[in-house]
């Protein structure tokens, strides 16, 4: 089955991975901008990243045939400088005019400090003023509760937003009902220890329907699986969900939200696949 | 899927799972008494009730007692 990982941090990948998601039946990526494993000690470490996020991933990706879409912004892990962090968002508007770009991410909290509601607050603002789509990624383990609520809080103080163009990411079983009874669109992340399993992820479907719903891998340089897309398609199979539900979910609904952004272009593969 | 089905389907994997929390638990009786107020143990022991009641939604109320308590007054 084709599908899209709407959530995935390929500069962290090895291209071997890109060949095992092609031959899995990826044709497309988006990959917001996260923390690097440390942090960047300057603007032009970021200005770094987003050209290699923006330039050099989308020819790598191309090699298999995989579509490579990209968000800018700076992350919650790094949002404690908010000097810097200020800094950063200067220079954010140099990369919305990149076809490959659909957005703002993924912005959002961490620890749920002052200083990352700050520069989460700004950066949403910063969305409005260029009308790009928003990617958040929501706090892991304990804090992830708490966290989504205030984002909740924060995006709701702001009446110009449109909840069909930002997404809730890394929603678990007690997280997903909140941002989707607002009207958010949400994303599952399959990831080891710290976020959902596949079974879970079908659960949550089978609770609560597959509109506005995505599933993703978030793989990046920790523990975790690029593959972890099809592991999902494999589990509904197996409890004898329909295909087009299944494709539905995988497929169809990330060119939903994708198609949000005014830079969309599918590539011809992707979008002679968009009746499906 | 039917009950019977889906209980074919799981009863193996649950059987895993509960083998491997009857064991982390053992292995933490062998480790000694638990240090004073470490909420954590506070957190499992609430979270295994959670599991032999027969409520539904146990996946959410796990969820909500590992998390931190959210105020909706955070901003003051
Ligand atoms: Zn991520």
């Amino acid at each position: 089955m084709r599908y899209i990982d709407p959530h995935i941090h390929m500069v962290s990948r090895t291209t071997d991975d890109y060949r095992r998601m092609a031959k899995a039946g990826c044709v497309a990526i988006s990959e917001p901008a996260f923390w690097a494993g440390f942090d960047r000690s300057s603007v032009d470490g970021f200005r770094d990243y987003f050209r290699h996020l923006t330039e050099f991933e989308a020819k790598r990706a191309a090699t298999y045939g995989i579509q490579h879409f990209t968000w800018i912004c700076i992350n919650a892990k790094e949002a404690e400088n908010v000097e810097l962090a200020r800094e950063v968002i200067k220079i954010i508007p140099e990369f919305l005019d990149n076809p490959s770009v659909l957005g703002i991410g993924e912005i959002g909290l961490n620890k749920n400090t002052p200083n990352e509601v700050t520069v989460f607050r700004e950066q949403v603002e910063l969305a409005l003023e260029y009308d790009e789509l928003i990617l958040i990624h929501t706090p892991h383990l304990e804090d992830k509760y708490q966290g989504t609520r205030m984002i909740l809080d924060i995006l709701s103080e702001y009446p110009k937003i449109n909840p069909e163009r930002v997404c809730i990411d890394h929603v678990e079983e007690h997280t997903i009902k909140l941002a989707l009874d607002a009207g958010y669109w949400v994303g599952m992340t399959l990831y080891p220890v710290s976020k959902c399993t596949p079974a879970r992820a079908a659960d949550m479907i089978e609770r609560y329907g597959t509109e506005r719903i995505m599933v993703n891998s978030a793989a990046d340089w920790g523990p975790s699986d690029p593959l972890a897309v099809p592991e999902f398609i494999l589990e509904m199979r197996r409890r004898g969900h329909k295909e087009e539900d299944i494709a539905r979910v995988v497929y169809e609904n990330p060119i939903k939200f994708f198609s949000g952004s005014r830079r969309w272009k599918p590539s011809p593969a992707l979008s002679a696949n968009l009746e499906v | 899927m039917s009950y019977q089905e889906v209980l074919n389907r799981e009863f193996l994997e649950t059987r895993w799972l509960i083998l491997q929390l009857a064991a982390a638990l053992d292995r933490l009786d062998r480790a000694g008494a638990p240090k004073e107020g470490d909420e954590r143990i506070d957190q499992l022991r609430k979270a295994l009730n959670v599991l032999n009641d027969h409520e539904a939604e146990r996946a959410e109320r796990v969820q909500l007692i590992f998390s931190r308590e959210y105020d909706p007054n955070w901003r003051d």
